[in-house]
């Protein structure tokens, strides 16, 4: 039991550090490092998909091949449980 | 899955026709809220599902064909893969937004910055949300159906 507890505490310790690290890291708020495909999307998605929503027009405009990849995973999803939970008929 | 008490069957005849609207909303005006037809789609589930529960999996068995939800499906894959090769078509880029500008359907183009949303606005984006909101209505509902037959003695599909 003792064994068990130091593991856990030596486990919590590292994590911790690396959240440590991860937090003094991390971006302030509203100033990412690389933001020229934010400002690309942010200034012309209004002219060029005629669309208000900006996150509309990424999944469905700028990243539809991605959409087509997500729509791809629900038919295999699907088929995955139906593989799963169908009656065998005897 | 059996069918609950009449206090449960009444509480979803009410809140059925809410999600449905809600849902639906969500789908059609993806282009211009947050949501979409993944999203749409998810919402009018959690109302089917709602019915599953509160009428029983042989309630429902009864009124719902496996075969028409999976022609639902197909056809929102479908409409979805012909949507994106109309954009090779037109306009030389798979997932093409060719209808955007156009002035036709959906081919307003709004002014630049923050501006009233106009439903007749996305080009494609709209009738994309539609076929994704099918198909997701229709896959979703399989599974949770399929699920609810694993768990019933009755005979379906």
């Amino acid at each position: 039991m003792e064994k068990r507890i130091i593991a856990g505490a030596l486990v919590l310790g590292i994590v911790a550090v690396f959240f440590l690290f991860s937090v003094l890291l991390i971006h302030p708020f509203g100033d990412p490092g690389q933001a020229q495909m934010d400002d690309y999307i942010i200034t012309h998605t209004q002219n060029e998909t005629g669309t208000q929503n900006g996150v509309t027009s990424v999944v469905f405009d700028y990243r539809g091949f991605d959409t087509l990849g997500e729509a791809t995973i629900l038919f295999s999803a699907v088929t995955g449980v139906l593989l799963i939970f169908r009656r065998v008929r005897h | 899955m059996s069918e609950m008490t009449k206090i449960v069957k009444t509480t979803a005849n009410i809140l059925f026709p809410f999600t449905m609207i809600f849902g639906l909303y969500v789908i059609a005006h993806g282009h211009l809220t947050p949501g979409g037809g993944f999203q749409g789609g998810a919402i009018v589930v959690s109302g089917c599902a709602l019915l599953l529960v509160a009428y029983g999996s042989s309630w429902v068995f009864d009124r719902i064909k496996d075969k028409r939800l999976a022609a639902f499906e197909s056809l929102g894959a479908i409409g979805f893969i012909t949507i994106a090769f109309l954009g090779l078509m037109f306009s030389a880029v798979f997932f093409g937004n060719f209808l955007a500008g156009s002035g036709s359907l959906f081919g307003t183009t709004p002014a630049t910055g923050s501006t009233l949303a106009d439903f007749n606005t996305g080009g494609v984006l709209p009738l994309m949300n539609f076929a994704v909101g099918v198909k997701v209505i229709a896959g979703l509902f399989v599974i949770v159906l399929v699920m609810a037959y694993a768990s019933s003695t009755k005979e379906w599909g």
